[in-house]
Order: structure tokens, then C-alpha cells, then sequence
């Protein structure tokens, strides 16, 4: 009775005892389930369109990152101003990402074409390590600070009085849920609205058919490694001013793989629904139940959601029913 | 595939080659292998102290030509903070005659201490490692100067009992979840019962370093009085800004002295300040050993260190310092015995009886820059004092005295965990003192 | 010239099937395993034994066991890590309760609590397959990395949280232990490792083995010929965790002395997994090759510098090592992506024929 008591009944009291607090809570959870709907926007695009389940995301997302800084120092050290240097080393990163893209496709994939899913799989794991010994030796191993402030990206926090309590908002946290909408509203509309979105989508449903009527799709690989790329840039930014940018971000990455198997893994509202659910859920189930157990269970929460969810609904939320099932 | 033959070929003649010499170096030279880590995510940390490490030998080897008339030779061995690889570079470094393990990771020393005895090479865990290894009866071989993790944490809590008393109140335990950080948790449990206050503890994994925001929540939740921090790497800083953010007064958060770095606080800045952790060794350049280094190390493009800023950091300094004490330790054991070119097993003998007085601090020109170690073969900690520092959002400011730890609890602790460690292990080899 | 079959009459259906029908590979097998039994032993140093032998023969062991199912059931797993970590703890626990018990027979006995771990996390393969069963052993993963380090009872609450190995002796050596040398280590290591690759051999040769491969090549065709897919999966799994908890309670007994949960992290997953890609899927040959691989290779790149006089800053060392190990996994999957396996049987092919091309 007392056991069912600290399980079933405790924690909803703590929850409503202080709603502030549970505001506060889901708040978190919101910010870091929009930073996981980031990453697996990034997962969905290239799965999207190629079929590759693209593990070296997660280390694209540290690589845009330190590119940045590190240009950023370089500019810096030129005797640019710091809010010209900064601008500047963004673009120089989106190209060095395109470049990434580009060769990318050209050494690994075109020469991949045609071989089973899971080969390319662990081409990509392949790439990850090749991208972290080469991120290591070019940026060095050791955390670097993101040039928040110098983007423009308000730092501080606002804090409202609720329920006789007090709810922090930090801007960095705001501008992240601002970008991520913003980047989600743009890949909608590219892929709905433009040609080249139209002939994503035309390979993402069958590779063949859309070769027949004229769609290269090497170029669109290449697109879609840049759009992943810019995708890791952005999230790489946003991660960045709420920590440091280092290579441990890059085992954060791995959690895209539960949301996507939430969310489905074709689809960009599953990614971002599926964030948000792995977001709130870690975060809550830590808070009110993590310290029954030793606390620390926001390392492996996410994927018996997700093991959970596979053998109720392996499709996924919004995912095509057209999936590995036996 | 001709091609492939014959790059196979090669890699099997260069495999052999290489096994077959690992040479042991001559006998004119002090080699101690410097088991340090440049890379990962604790590189932060690694990279300084790896610095301030090998400047000193190197200033010793500019300026006096070594120690005794002998060069010391480092090597560098990157472990990436990782036992796996820690063990690897020991193994590879063993046959070398090398004279003292310096591994700056509490879980390499973990895996080197049933190794030491065997391979009569010391282990210096200098202020990590396990508290335990403090009685010299049970851990011959191994030395954590100037004092435990145990007695550190002593050290803070009476700091924290002197500013307004613990007894009645909460104190948080947020630690690395890894060997490190778990190390002090008994202690932590015993004086919670002397002193009265009660603990809530906070892991935090090694991945989710860099997301601590749950923990902090928690922390926001159960509003501890205090709270202690036994952090590394890119923990600290993450740890400091979600303090800062849940508006945590910083000035009742004390790191130990692994989360007190110029590494760790330049890049939270201001928003640090108030922020304090315990230390031993000084801050700054304001030594004359540290202007030598300058002088013959850093100014001639001989140190490894990024900028000339850098040097005289915590971390650094906390390098050097363990140099200097493997130094003196060397110069007890071509004392003790007569030799030059000594060996592990003289060191051990070295490290049992250096003494590092006030008088000899400012003689090697580190006046007031710790407290005086004497080394005996009872004690292989010296239960020495720490002194707590603040952030003040540029630098690191000294703002208490030294504080001797309450040794007379947690010796007998210590005599007893030593025990447990040596109870299940039956042929392990311990020594009596005079 | 000299290696060719003629002249070689078979004439039982046993010998046909022989894991080594020439007599030249017989030969050169014998020759092996003298060098591994005498030379080594003998020439090795410490270093040698300790840094490529040992950590060799482990990973060998759990290479085999993660081809069993991904190269030979072609479920693939990210979790070997983990699976060696519970065969180790199982190891540990078992050592403290039974002290007098022969610890070879513990380390063998630890691998079947890691086959039924193995086979739990294994049940999602029945419903799901690729990604979507790589997640479910991410999710093992990271569930037993977590509960190594949050169950004090695991590591006998130990101050440090760290499991250690306990000196244990056998014939009156020392096997385990800081006590015990290496070649002992080694030559334990060696003949578990190779009873084992010998079981293996002839477990995927056999009937269960054939019915790995057809789950691997067609689930669907296979479950018509009447090969029970819930059955043939979950041995895979068993046998394949079983591998890798004996490899890991190995690594800690005979190897590394103690190990801390980072030893299991998923990190050692995947150069597992590197090892079975590299070495060829499929094939047991091709692990003990991977194995070696990914072993020795950061050893001599360290070692390499300083051999050709270079000085070259070792921790650059470590991010080219970490850099040619992934461009060589992106260039086995492209050249030759039954890895190195395969290029060995090319080799014998050749060198059947080598002088004459077209004899």
C-alpha cells in the first residue's frame, strides 16, 4: 500500500501542491523536446528522401558547431567586430556544410547506391567516426563557448509570478522555440511549395519513378544533406547557448532515434510531436518518480518509451504503415 | 590485391616490431610516463594540468639539468579520461623503467592500484583516487597527497558549518555518477548523521553532463541549504549557469577541488560569481618556481600550453604541483639510497620520506603556495588542509584560511575501508610501519 | 604451387564437409596454433601480451558472438556492450558468493545469465526488424549501463562503484588477479576463446546455424519451410549474448583487472560492431580478423611514429586512429563490404592457381 502510494498517488500531490513548479517542469520539457524535434528533423529529411537513417546527425550537429566558433575565432582574430564575424562565420559555416554535403554524397553515397539500407546505415556510423576524429583534430577535444550573444541570441531570463510562485523563462530557451518554428515552417513550405520540394518528395516515394521522369538524384541527395546540414547548424546553435559545444552532444543526438520511432520516420510533424513527447516525458518522470528508482533514468527513458511504443504501434504517429514489420 | 599483400606484409613486420621493442630506456634518466587526457569531454580539465605537469620537468631540466644531475624524460599517454585506455598506456609504458604513475583519474587509479604491488611501480593519486588507499599499512604502493577526497570533504563541510551552522539543514550532493564522484558518498552519510544535517543526492551521468537542466529542477524542488559539487570537465560550468538559472545563491554551492578551474568559470563569466570550490595548491603566477617555468619553458616555445595567459591557472598550478612533489620524492629516494637513476620501488621508498617543509616550499620558490606535506609510511595522505576560493566573475579569489579537515573522524573510517578493500582479495600484500 | 588441392580424394561425405577440407590448411592451422600455444607464450613480452594479445582474444569472442546474430540472423544490435557488462557483473556476483568455486567455470557460467538478458531484450526482434530493433537495443543498452551504475548491489557497494577482479587460483597459479601473469591470462583467454570458436564453427554449420541464415536471408520463406522464427531468433540472441558475457566477464577477470560501467558504455558496442563489418558479416574468420583490426591497429599507430622517428603529438595520434577507423569502415562498405573475410579468400583463390592464372 505505501509502495502504491509512492508510485500512484505522491507524485500527482507533489505535482498540484506546487504548479508553479509543474509549470516549470514542463517548460524544461518543452525546450528540450523542441532541441530533440530539431535533431530528428534532421534524422527525417535524409530518411526522407534517401532512405538512409542517417546516424552521423548527431555528430553533423557538433561538427556545424564548432565549425562556427572556430571561424569565428579566425574572424576574430583578423580584427573583424564581433556581431560582423559572427554573421559572417555563419554563412562561411552553411557553405563548409554544403561542401560536407557534397562530398558526402559524392565519396560515400553515389558509390552506395543500390545496397541494402542497413550497409548504408553503417556507412554512416563509419562517417561519424571519421567526422569525430577529424572535428577533434582540427577544433580540439575541449568544449568551446557558442557565440550567443554575438548572433544576437538575447541571453537573461524573465520570470513570471503564477500560483504563488515563480516561473523562469530563459530567452535563449524562447529564441530556440521560435527558430525551431520557423525552420518547421520553412521545410514545409519547400517541400509543399517548391519544384525541388516536389521532387523530394517524388523520391522519397519511389526512387525509381521519379528517375524515369527526369529527377537527378544525386542533386537531390546533395540538397538534402545541405538542408540536414543547415538543420545541425541551427540546432547546434541553440544547444550551444544552453551549454557548451562539445562532442558529448553528440551521444544527446542518439535520442533522436526514440522520437523517431515516435513520431514515425517520414514524417516532420512526427518528429516534432514525438520531440515534445520524449521531452515532457523524460523530464516529468525524472522529476516526480526519478528519485524512487536513483535518478538519472533521462538516459534510458526515451527508448523504453520508445521499445514500448514499437510493439503497440511500430508505424510510429504519423509514419506509413509500409514499415519492416514480421 | 598484390598491393594488398604487401601493405599486410608490412603491417605484420611493423606489428612484430614494434612488440618486440618496447625498449627500456637508459639508465641515466628518470622516465615517468604522464598519463594525461587532451581530448574528450573532460579535456577542459586534462589539458591544463597536463601542461603545468610537464613545464615543471622541464624547468628542471633547463634550468638544473634535471634532478641529481639526471634528466627526466616524460612521455605523454592520452587516455581520454577512459580506464579502458588509461590501463592500455600503462601497460605499454610499465616496461619502460617507468618510476611513478600520475593517472589524474580516480577510475585509472582504481584499475592501477592491485597492479602497483605487482609491478613495484607507485601510484601518486594526488588529491583523487580512492580515500582508502590513505593508510600506508593496507596501500604500500599508493599515495594520495596532500589529502583524501574524505578529509577534503570534511574540510568543506566545516567551512560550510562555520557560515551559519548545518545542523537541521539539507545539504545536496550533486556528483559526477562515475567512480570519482561516488567515492566520498560514505563519508558524506556518516557525517550526516554527526552533524545533522540530511543529504539529497544528485547524479549526474557522464552524457547527461551537459543537460543538467532535470537535476537542477530537482534541486529548485527539494531547495537545499548547501550545496557541494563533486563535478569535472564541462559538468562545472553546466552545473554553475543552472544554478545561476534556478537563482541558486551561489555563494551556498562549493565545489570540491576538481570543480574550481579557470577552465570550468571563464566561459560562464559574471554570471559565476559567488560560485566557490576548495583548493590546495596556489593560484596565479606570483611564484618564483612559476616565473622559471616562464622563464625557460613557456617564453621559449618549449610548453605546450595555447597562451602564456593560461599558465597559472588553478588547474595548472595543481599540475605543476604534483610534479613538484614526484620531484622531491625522487630527490628522498637518491637520498635514501644512494642511486641516481633510481626505480620504482625507490620511489615508493622517496614518497614515504620527503618532506616538503615551509622552509624547503620556499627554497623550491613556492612560499605559501600549499601547506607542508611530511610523508611517513603510515600515512600516505598527510591529511593536509584545503583553503575554499571565489569566483569573483574574472578570477579566482582566496577567501578563507586553510582549513584542517576533521581527521580524527574520518581516519578510522578510512582504517576501516581500507580493510573491507583488502579482505576479499587474499594474497594482497600490505606492509608494517615503525 | 604449394597450396592446392589435387591429389586430395575425399571419400566420406565427413571429409567433404570438413571445416577444413585441404591439407595445406590443416597444416598452415597446426602451424597457428603452435605459434599461439608456444611462440607467444615464449617470445611475447608483457606489453605485447597485455595491450595486442589479450584485448584481441576477448574482442575476438565478442565479435563472434555479435556475428552470430547480425552477420549470421542479420538482427543487428548495438548493444554487445552492454551484454558483455551483464557477463562480467554476473561474474563478479558469482565470485563473491562462491569463492571457492573454479573461476573458469563461473566466467562460463556468468555468459548464461547474460543469454537470458540477451533474450529478454531480444523478444521486440520478433515483431520488429533494421532500425527500429536497433533502437530496442539502444534501449538495452543504455537500461543495463544504467543499472550497473544505480544498483549498489551489483558491485557490492563498493566505495568506488567499480567491479575489481578477485585473485583466484587454479592448480595452485595465480589465473586472476594482479598476481597473476599474463601469459597465464593469455594462454586462459586462449583456450576458452578457441573451444569457443570451435563450438561456434560448428553451431552456424549446423542445423540451427542454417536456420539463422534462412531468418537472415528470407524470414518469410524460411517460416514456410517451417523454421520457427520466435525459436530461431531468440537462440540467436541467447548464443550471441552468451558470447559476449563470457567475452566480458573475461575482460574483467583476465584483462583489465576492474572495470567501471564506462568499460560497457556504447562505445564498446560499436566497435564490436566495427569489428564484425571489418572482419566480414558472416563469417568467424572474418571476426578473429576485425578483432585484430581494431585492436592492434590505434596500438601500432601510437607505436608508429616513434618507430619511423617521427614525433608526432599522441594526442593527434588518437584523432587519426579515430578518423582512418571510420574512412576504413566507409571503404570496406564500399569495396568490399564482406570485409576482410573475404579478401582472404580472394587471396586463397589466387594463390591456388599462383604461378599459372588459368591452370
Amino acid at each position: 500500500m505505501e509502495l502504491l502510494n509512492t508510485i500512484f498517488v505522491a507524485p500527482f500531490i507533489d505535482m498540484f501542491s506546487a504548479p508553479d513548479f509543474l509549470i516549470q517542469v514542463l517548460w524544461e520539457g518543452f525546450v528540450s523536446g523542441i532541441l530533440y524535434a530539431l535533431l530528428a528533423l534532421g534524422f527525417v529529411l535524409i530518411f526522407k528522401a534517401s532512405g538512409v537513417f542517417n546516424f552521423a546527425q548527431g555528430i553533423m550537429v557538433v561538427f556545424a558547431a564548432l565549425t562556427l566558433v572556430g571561424v569565428y575565432a579566425l574572424l576574430q582574430s583578423l580584427g573583424l567586430s564581433p556581431a560582423f564575424a559572427a554573421w559572417i562565420s555563419l554563412f562561411l559555416t552553411i557553405g563548409v556544410m554544403g561542401i560536407l554535403a557534397l562530398s558526402i554524397e559524392r565519396v560515400v553515397l553515389r558509390k552506395l547506391v543500390n545496397q541494402p539500407d542497413i550497409i548504408l546505415f553503417m556507412a554512416t556510423i563509419g562517417l561519424t567516426y571519421f567526422l569525430i576524429g577529424f572535428g577533434e583534430l582540427v577544433f580540439g577535444g575541449e568544449p568551446q563557448k557558442m557565440i550567443a550573444s554575438e548572433l544576437g541570441i538575447p541571453s537573461g531570463s524573465t520570470s513570471f509570478d503564477v500560483f504563488s510562485g515563480v516561473v523562469i523563462l530563459e530567452h535563449a530557451d524562447i529564441t530556440a522555440a521560435i527558430v525551431a518554428a520557423v525552420l518547421v515552417v520553412c521545410l514545409g513550405f519547400f517541400f509543399s511549395k517548391t519544384r525541388i520540394g516536389r521532387a523530394l518528395r517524388a523520391v522519397a516515394d519511389d526512387h525509381q519513378a521519379a528517375l524515369s521522369v527526369g529527377i537527378s538524384l544525386n542533386q537531390i541527395w546533395v540538397i538534402v544533406w545541405f538542408a540536414a546540414g543547415i538543420v545541425a547548424l541551427a540546432t547546434g546553435i541553440m544547444w550551444g547557448a544552453k551549454s557548451d559545444v562539445s562532442f558529448a552532444l553528440q551521444i544527446i543526438a542518439l535520442k533522436a532515434l526514440p522520437v523517431l520511432v515516435l513520431g514515425g520516420f517520414t514524417s516532420i510533424p512526427g518528429a516534432i510531436v514525438g520531440g515534445l513527447i520524449i521531452g515532457f516525458g523524460e523530464k516529468i518522470f525524472e522529476i516526480y518518480w526519478g528519485g524512487l528508482i536513483g535518478g538519472g533514468t533521462e538516459s534510458w527513458f526515451a527508448y523504453v518509451i520508445a521499445l514500448v511504443f514499437l510493439l503497440f504501434r511500430p508505424q510510429g504517429l504519423f509514419g506509413e504503415k509500409i514499415i519492416d514489420r514480421i | 590485391m598484390k598491393k594488398l599483400i604487401k601493405i599486410g606484409a608490412a603491417v605484420a613486420c611493423l606489428t612484430t616490431a614494434v612488440a618486440a621493442t618496447a625498449p627500456a630506456y637508459a639508465e641515466d634518466v628518470l622516465y615517468i610516463p604522464s598519463l594525461s587526457y587532451r581530448t574528450g569531454p573532460f579535456a577542459g580539465g586534462g589539458t591544463p594540468n597536463a601542461n603545468g605537469f610537464a613545464d615543471y620537468f622541464n624547468m628542471l631540466n633547463e634550468r638544473d639539468g634535471g634532478i641529481g644531475g639526471v634528466k627526466i624524460m616524460l612521455e605523454e599517454c592520452e587516455t581520454g579520461y577512459s580506464s579502458k585506455k588509461g590501463v592500455e598506456c600503462y601497460e605499454s609504458t610499465k616496461g619502460k623503467g617507468a618510476l611513478v604513475y600520475n593517472p589524474l583519474s580516480t577510475g585509472i587509479t582504481l584499475q592501477l592500484i592491485p597492479k602497483a604491488p605487482v609491478d613495484k611501480i607507485p601510484i601518486l593519486s594526488m588529491g583523487y583516487g580512492l580515500s582508502a588507499t590513505a593508510i600506508g599499512e593496507k596501500f604500500p604502493w599508493t599515495f594520495n597527497y596532500p589529502t583524501t577526497y574524505w578529509n577534503q570533504l570534511s574540510s568543506i563541510l566545516k567551512y560550510a558549518d562555520s557560515k551559519g551552522g548545518l545542523k537541521g539543514k539539507k545539504v545536496g550532493f550533486i556528483y559526477l555518477d562515475v567512480g570519482y564522484g561516488k567515492e566520498p558518498i560514505p563519508l558524506l552519510e556518516i557525517l550526516a548523521k554527526k552533524m545533522g544535517f540530511t543529504i539529497t543526492k544528485y547524479p549526474v551521468g557522464v552524457k547527461e553532463m551537459q543537460a543538467q537542466s532535470s537535476t537542477w529542477l530537482k534541486v529548485r524542488k527539494d531547495r537545499p541549504d548547501w550545496m557541494i559539487m563533486w563535478g569535472w570537465g564541462a559538468m562545472n560550468s553546466t552545473a554553475v549557469k543552472e544554478a545561476a538559472k534556478i537563482r541558486f545563491p551561489l555563494d551556498r554551492f562549493i565545489g570540491n577541488w576538481w570543480s574550481g578551474a579557470h577552465a570550468d568559470m571563464r566561459p560562464v563569466g559574471e554570471a559565476a560569481k559567488g560560485y566557490m570550490a576548495a583548493n590546495f595548491s596556489g593560484i596565479g603566477t606570483s611564484f618564483p618556481a612559476l616565473q622559471d617555468v616562464i622563464k625557460y619553458v613557456v617564453d621559449k616555445g618549449k610548453s605546450q600550453v595555447k597562451s602564456k595567459d593560461l599558465v597559472g591557472d588553478v588547474l595548472y598550478n595543481r599540475g605543476l604541483f604534483n610534479a613538484v612533489v614526484v620531484a622531491e620524492a625522487i630527490r628522498a629516494a637518491q637520498k635514501a639510497t644512494g642511486k641516481k637513476a633510481i626505480t620504482g620501488a625507490d620511489m615508493r621508498v622517496g614518497l614515504e620520506t620527503f618532506k616538503l617543509t615551509k622552509e624547503r616550499l620556499k627554497e623550491l620558490g613556492l612560499e605559501g603556495f600549499t601547506a607542508p606535506i611530511i610523508a611517513s609510511c603510515k600515512d600516505h595522505e598527510g591529511a593536509g588542509p584545503v583553503f575554499i576560493q571565489q569566483w569573483d566573475g574574472k578570477d579566482w579569489k582566496r577567501i578563507s584560511d586553510l582549513i584542517p579537515p576533521m581527521n580524527d573522524i574520518v581516519r578510522p573510517l578510512l582504517e576501516e575501508a581500507a580493510a573491507k578493500y583488502v579482505a576479499d582479495k587474499p594474497g594482497w600484500k600490505t606492509q608494517t610501519c615503525k | 604451387m604449394f597450396y592446392r588441392e589435387t591429389g586430395q580424394f575425399k571419400t566420406s561425405y565427413e571429409a567433404d564437409s570438413a571445416v577444413f577440407p585441404i591439407l595445406q590448411d590443416r597444416i598452415g592451422i597446426m602451424i597457428m596454433l603452435v605459434i599461439a600455444f608456444v611462440a607467444v607464450p615464449l617470445l611475447g613480452n608483457d606489453f605485447f601480451l597485455n595491450t595486442m594479445m589479450i584485448p584481441f582474444l576477448i574482442f575476438t569472442l565478442a565479435a563472434i558472438g555479435l556475428n552470430i546474430l547480425t552477420g549470421y540472423t542479420g538482427q543487428i544490435s548495438l548493444g554487445s556492450g552492454a551484454f558483455m557488462g551483464v557477463g562480467a557483473y554476473a561474474c563478479y556476483k558469482m565470485a563473491t558468493f562462491f569463492p571457492e568455486v573454479n573461476l573458469i567455470v563461473l566466467v562460463l557460467v556468468s555468459g548464461f545469465f547474460s543469454a537470458i538478458v540477451g533474450m529478454f531484450f531480444g523478444l521486440p526482434s520478433l515483431r520488429i526488424k533494421g532500425f527500429y530493433l536497433v533502437v530496442t537495443t539502444l534501449a538495452a543498452q543504455f537500461f543495463l549501463t544504467w543499472s550497473f551504475n544505480h544498483i549498489g548491489w551489483l558491485y557490492n557497494y563498493n566505495d568506488s562503484g567499480a567491479i575489481d577482479n578477485l585473485p583466484r587460483k587454479l592448480f595452485n597459479i595465480w589465473i586472476s588477479g594482479p598476481n597473476a601473469s599474463p601469459v597465464t591470462n593469455y594462454l586462459v583467454v586462449l583456450c576458452i576463446v578457441l573451444v569457443m570458436t570451435w563450438i561456434a564453427s560448428n553451431l552456424v554449420r549446423g542445423r540451427i546455424g542454417r536456420s539463422w541464415m534462412m531468418i537472415r536471408d528470407m524470414d518469410i520463406a524460411a517460416e514456410l519451410m517451417g523454421v520457427r522464427p520466435l525459436y530461431a531468433k531468440l537462440s540467436a540472441f541467447a548464443v550471441s549474448s552468451f558470447y559476449c558475457g563470457v567475452a566480458g566477464a573475461m575482460m574483467v577477470f583476465f584483462w583489465l583487472g576492474s572495470a567501471e560501467v564506462e568499460s560497457f558504455d556504447e562505445n564498446q558496442s560499436f566497435l564490436i560492431l566495427f569489428m564484425v563489418i571489418l572482419g566480414g558479416l558472416g563469417s568467424i574468420m572474418g571476426s578473429y580478423m576485425g578483432a585484430a583490426f581494431i585492436v592492434i591497429l590505434p596500438v601500432l599507430l601510437r607505436a608508429a611514429p616513434e618507430f619511423f622517428g617521427l614525433s608526432v603529438n599522441p594526442t593527434n595520434m588518437e584523432h587519426y586512429s579515430t578518423m582512418i577507423i571510420g574512412a576504413l569502415i566507409i571503404f570496406f562498405l564500399i569495396v568490399e563490404p564482406h570485409g576482410l573475410a573475404r579478401l582472404w579468400q580472394i587471396a586463397k583463390e589466387k594463390l591456388r592457381t599462383w604461378p599459372f592464372p588459368y591452370s
